[in-house]
């Protein structure tokens, strides 16, 4: 996990490098300063020597001038470091994400994705920054001291020795223990996040039921819980001050007993000894730095591992080798199919699927939600790999052309589909980069489109927000369909596109389909039966199996779940209201 | 630094009410905290002051003398031990008595916006984002917990070192204390010249954050029709040129705040230094009482002073940080709850011979209502009949903007009203009025010839049963789910309830039945069963009036089937009002009311209305054109 995020670090390794180079000799400048301070004392103080004062004092100030420098210099490479590499690791993701096919993306929801490449990322950049320039200045400190003291006076130094072994182990235990604990905390906190925003969300139906009282209490309880969990946690990280004090005072008073012995037994200085004392206090906070970045790296981890996770998904459908340049038709074959989803229930969503469609045919694909309608269409584009048979295009297997080539042949109006932030242009022309206006228009001409278009006042500039928020369902809609058109595809897919259009435009439409695209084989996946009873064959499909593949008026004769469905629709079962233009305000 | 730009005012009200609101329940904890701090900060500086007599009283003499006796060193190490031992009781006894101030505050706090949140009017939910409400929850509680459990006792702490410090420092030596003072002045200085042009960094990358997010966002949304279009490598393209401009101005907001560090340790450096150095110097030329001892410790304490003021400073950013988020906790909590000036309420009731009802403990199945009258200190009882009026009712969700005019319309008991309409036509919004959901502007609804307003909230809501549009469902079993209509019902009557909805079925067929675990507002779940469980839910409530909203969304043939089955059971003998999107709902109905912008403009049965060829008959036949 760690080497796959470092694997981003890429052009900013220099700058990653430069900045523990620059926090060491900070550090080394910093830890030399107490030192000169006992030579001040020694050579000037003590023997009345003024020259001295000023030599060393001189000396020192430079000291803390470098060190100053350097801590400057260290802090702007770790800032460059560090929003470089989470600039990588987002980019990073988001090209790995561009490269997930459907089924990848099945696996990860939204908002995952977007927690992943924003809080995920900012933690990582944090603990980076923090390692590069905490994590190497702690144990600096404490190495140069411990030598430092070494060099006054080893005997007093191997005193540190025990006190710093004490330190270490009671925050390693105290770390350690509350660790654990606090993976449940957070894991309860989630939940008790998690139950706000159920009530969040469903506040009406707390209210409708009057469980206000009911949802307190239940809420009380979980508060309480999390209460004594996290006291339980924090109570015991309650010991680190205290313990750290108890090893500091022990130094200094072990410190003071030996200082005056040796001192008076001529070994060591007045100045040395001040020294010591500095140099205890410099040993001592960088263990209990070390054990503070100890807690946040590991906060970070969960961060990391998320993020990695995201960079390592290998996507399951790539381009062959030699792939196909040209589809030549729009014929379509299923070869007996099977195909299951990958992240799903382990169950074939499609069984033995045989079917043969001719190039320029108009079929009508119709069942019950979960039936597989959506999952048999996306394999033609290859959104998702049959798991046995084959699905041909033009003749040949849809896994020998290069995707591009598969997927600009094969348009897809999906049945959840999105326009995105910018002019109508702008989302039309993802059909075809360089569309002219006149295109544009052509198409939208065909989806029943620029009637409403022109009604806005900018027209075809008019400014769509982001999920095309200020579009009514069946605009939206519309657009889709157009943007789609204006690809001229071999064959056109639709994912039951017309679901918010009224029927009248919804009939315009398809009429405009079978005048102005008669070569385009087209699929239309609906609810309503009037929206297929005109095509020229229609799919009946039944839980994965294909249980009907005739013209409406022979599926009326022979086949039971059609007639049942058509029956339903027409003598009193069906979708009886028919939203309007206006679908999408506040009801 | 940044805090100056917001209003110190408000900051410091806000902090006011953050103190105050911890004070409440923790003040006799606090005060102990504050003395705890105190004595751990005058322990750490009687350590300090101990060095000068170290060198001077002890060390100092023992070096003169023949045979150097240690008895008074070590009893005076041993006093010292006595003073650091009460030092490390109070630094424990306060860090433990902050974790349940911090934590016990921080529960107090959850709980009451939790139960403050389900007193707000739906209109609070209408108008908020959820997900804001849930960063409350989280991100600004969050914040608030830092503050209370890190930031405060640091500040505490960091000002009680000042005060300690800097009192010996007088005491000590004058000229060198106003030189460590200059020194921090100097400090104070520069590190709000860079906090400033941090703080400049800070709002841009902020606002570049946005950016990047709000994209991910929208592309993420819409990845499937990124695939479908090929549109791969151009939106690679336009999100490295957003990830660029965030780099630039992370890389430029956390230079500053990096260079901070380093700047405040080294100009405390230099302040070491200089005092050592003018130390020194008077020393040598005599100045009074300056004995190696006491420049000693002066040193010591000139380099403690600085940490204090660095770590305030630290905590000024985050202690502002939190206030923004302080701000945002107490609007929840200022917000007004809903208001309720009802006081007639829903009794269970029993008929007497001589057709009055009266009032009995009993669950009998008739209801009344307690009508008390306080201007001759009556009370009345009027029996349930779920008899609904609206009389000449205006609404609308803003005062000037009334979207409901005009609505007059009756539904005597057992009778089933069916509202059709395109969507936005306001079908939703009247039955939000019936149950209080909204207050209406004008006019009159009445319920058993009450004024609806007289009557308890909660006992109007209990009256009605709701199956909304969009079903929520609860974390929890699904039987808990079906016993939320009515907490008091047993096993028995929440399965005759699902069977009553036909839901039965699909629940034995789950892998633990009735006990499985629904999380995530029942994902496990399809569209339909969720459905089904929702009139399962109403159904065990058996509300003498019922609010059916029918989904819209497309499911099987089967399950509508069931769905429909249900819904019609549990309409059977009850007031009911429908969104109607299915025919045959529409066609049972004794009354269709077809609603247009807000107003009524057909209403009769089905065969009148078809007769009639206007508005119904287009949507019955589909002929309607896209307005």
């Amino acid at each position: 996990m760690v080497r796959t995020l470092l694997r981003q670090i890429k052009q900013y390794k220099k700058v990653s490098l430069l900045t523990p180079v620059f926090t060491a000799l900070e550090v080394v400048m910093e830890v030399a300063i107490p030192f000169a301070i006992a030579y001040l004392i020694d050579k000037g103080i003590s023997a009345g020597d003024l020259g001295q004062v000023y030599l060393y004092g001189g000396i020192m100030l430079v000291m803390a001038f470098f060190s100053l420098l350097f801590g400057a210099l260290a802090g702007k490479y770790a800032a460059a470091a560090s929003s470089g590499f989470a600039c990588n690791l987002r980019e990073g993701m988001y090209e790995s994400i561009q490269r997930f096919s459907f089924s990848n993306i099945d696996k990860y929801s939204t908002a995952g994705l977007v927690t992943r490449m924003t809080t995920d990322v900012t933690n990582v950049q944090n603990a980076y920054q923090m390692v590069l320039r905490i994590a190497v200045r702690a144990p600096v400190m404490l190495v140069c001291s411990l030598a430092m003291c070494f060099f006054i006076n080893a005997e007093m130094s191997s005193v540190f020795l025990i006190a710093i072994a004490i330190l270490a182990a009671g925050l390693i235990f105290i770390m350690l223990t509350t660790m654990k604990i606090f993976d449940q905390v957070f894991h309860k906190y989630d939940d008790l996040n998690a139950s706000v925003q159920e009530n969040v969300s469903a506040i009406r139906v707390v209210k409708a039921f009057v469980r206000e009282t009911y949802e307190n209490e239940k809420f009380t309880k979980a508060a309480e819980r999390l209460y004594h969990m996290f006291v339980k946690a924090e109570s015991r990280l309650a010991f680190n001050n205290p313990l750290m004090m108890f090893v500091i005072y022990s130094c200094m008073i072990g410190l003071s007993w030996l200082g005056a012995h040796n001192i008076v037994g001529g070994t060591l200085s007045e100045g040395e000894l001040t020294s010591m004392f500095t140099y205890v206090m410099s040993v001592l906070m960088s263990l209990m730095m070390l054990s503070m970045i100890f807690v946040m790296l590991t906060m970070s981890l969960a961060s990391g591992r998320r993020i990695a996770q995201v960079l390592e998904e290998q996507p399951d459908i790539t381009n062959p080798n030699n792939p196909l340049m040209e589809v030549e038709s729009g014929s379509i074959d299923f070869n007996k199919v099977n195909f299951c989803y990958k992240h799903g229930s382990g169950e074939d969503t499609l069984r033995n699927i045989d079917l043969h469609i001719k190039a320029g045919e108009t079929i009508g694909i119709i069942g019950g939600t979960g039936c597989g309608k959506s999952s048999l269409v996306s394999l033609i584009s290859r959104m998702y790999d049959v798991t046995k048979g084959s699905v041909c295009v033009g003749g040949h297997d849809v896994r020998e052309y290069d995707l591009e080539v598969l997927r600009d042949a094969v348009a897809v109006v999906l049945q959840k589909n999105v326009l995105f932030s910018g002019t109508i242009l702008d989302n039309l022309r993802w059909g075809k980069e360089d569309a002219t206006e006149e295109e544009c228009r052509e198409v939208c001409r065909q989806a029943c489109a620029d009637e409403f278009i022109e009604r806005f006042p900018d027209g075809y500039n008019t400014w769509i927000e982001q999920g095309g928020a200020n579009v009514s369902g069946g605009q939206k809609q519309r657009l889709c369909i157009a943007r789609a058109l204006l690809k001229h595809p071999r064959v056109l897919i639709l994912d039951d596109p017309t679901s918010a259009v009224d029927t009248a435009t919804d009939a315009k439409i398809r009429e405009a389909f079978a005048q102005k695209i008669p070569g385009t084989t087209k699929l239309i996946i609906a609810q309503r039966i009037s929206s297929v009873q005109g095509a020229d064959r229609i799919l009946v499909l039944n839980n994965g199996i294909v249980n009907g593949f005739d013209t409406h008026e022979n599926l009326l004769k022979t086949n039971e779940i059609y007639r049942d469905i058509y029956e339903t629709q027409t003598q009193g079962g069906g979708d009886f209201d028919q939203p309007g233009a206006s679908e999408g305000g506040a009801d | 630094m940044s805090f100056k730009k917001i209003d110190t005012k408000v900051l410091g009200r806000v902090m006011g009410r953050v103190l105050g609101y911890m004070l409440k329940r923790y003040w006799l904890a606090f005060i102990i905290v504050i003395i705890c701090i105190i004595g751990a900060a005058l322990a750490t500086l009687q350590g300090t002051l101990f060095m000068q007599s170290l060198y001077d009283d002890y060390i100092a003499p023992l070096m003169l003398s023949e045979t150097p006796d240690y008895s008074g060193l070590s009893a005076a190490l041993f006093r010292m031990g006595c003073i650091y031992a009460v030092g490390i009781v109070c630094a424990y006894t306060y860090n433990r008595i902050m974790v349940n101030v911090g934590q016990g505050t921080m529960r107090n706090l959850r709980i009451e916006l939790f139960h403050h949140m389900e007193s707000l009017p739906i209109k609070y939910f209408d108008t908020h984002a959820h997900g804001d409400i849930m960063s409350i929850y989280t991100n600004d509680v969050d914040t608030l917990r830092q503050l209370i459990g890190q930031s405060i006792p640091q500040v505490v702490n960091s000002l009680v070192s000042i005060v300690t410090t800097f009192a010996s420092m007088f005491l000590l030596n004058l000229p060198l204390t106003l030189l460590t003072i200059l020194m921090i002045v100097v400090m104070l200085f520069v590190t709000s010249k860079i906090a400033a042009k941090s703080a400049l960094y800070f709002g841009k990358q902020q606002k570049d954050l946005g950016r990047v997010n709000g994209y991910i966002e929208e592309m993420m949304e819409g990845q499937k029709v990124i695939k479908v279009f090929c549109h791969e490598e151009k939106s690679i393209e336009q999100f490295k040129q957003l990830n660029d401009e965030l780099r630039d101005s992370a890389r430029n907001a956390n230079t500053f705040a990096n260079i901070t560090m380093p700047v405040n340790a080294n100009i405390g450096n230099i302040s070491y230094v200089l005092c050592a150095v003018v130390g020194s110097i008077m020393a040598l030329s005599g100045y009074p009482g300056l004995t190696l001892g006491l420049l000693v410790t002066f040193m010591t304490l000139n380099r403690n002073s600085s940490m204090p003021v660095t770590q305030i400073s630290q905590q000024i950013n985050s202690i502002v940080m939190a206030m923004a988020g302080a701000g945002r906790v107490f609007s929840l909590l200022d917000e007004k709850p809903e208001e309720d000036n009802g006081y007639v309420e829903l009794v269970n009731a029993r008929e007497n011979p001589d057709g009055t009802v009266s009032e009995t403990t009993q669950r009998t199945g008739v209801w009344a209502w307690r009508h008390p009258h306080r201007a001759e200190g009556t009370i009345t009882y009027t029996k349930l009949e779920c008899d609904i009026t609206f009389n000449d009712v205006d609404f609308g969700y803003n005062e000037d903007k009334i979207v409901l005019h005009n609505i007059k319309l009756y539904a005597t008991p057992g009778q089933k009203i069916a509202f059709v309409g395109s969507t936005g036509a306001g079908k939703t919004t009247i039955t939000n009025l019936i149950n209080r959901f909204y207050d209406i502007q004008d006019g009159k609804i009445r319920y058993d010839n009450i004024n609806i307003n007289k009557i308890k909230k909660a006992d109007l809501r209990r009256s009605l049963g709701m199956v909304l549009q969009d079903t929520h469902l609860f974390t929890g079993t699904v039987m808990d789910n079906i016993r939320y209509g009515r907490l008091d019902a047993t096993d028995d009557e929440c399965i005759a309830a699902a069977k009553l909805a036909n839901a039965d079925g699909f629940v034995r067929r789950l892998p633990d039945g009735y006990q499985t675990m629904l999380t995530g507002d029942g994902a496990n779940l399809s569209q339909g069963q969720r459905q089904l469980l929702a009139i399962a839910r109403a159904a065990v409530a058996d509300p003498p009036v019922l609010i059916l909203d029918e989904a819209t969304s497309s499911i099987d043939t089967r399950t509508e089937k069931l769905v429909q089955e249900g819904m019609d059971r549990l309409m059977k003998g009850r007031t009911t009002f429908v969104i109607a999107h299915r025919l045959s709902t529409v066609r049972n109905s004794d009354c269709i009311i077809v609603l247009e912008q807000g107003r009524i403009i057909e209403r009769g049965t089905h065969d009148q209305l078809i007769a009639a060829k206007g508005r119904y008959y287009q949507l019955y036949t589909g002929n309607s054109i896209s307005a």
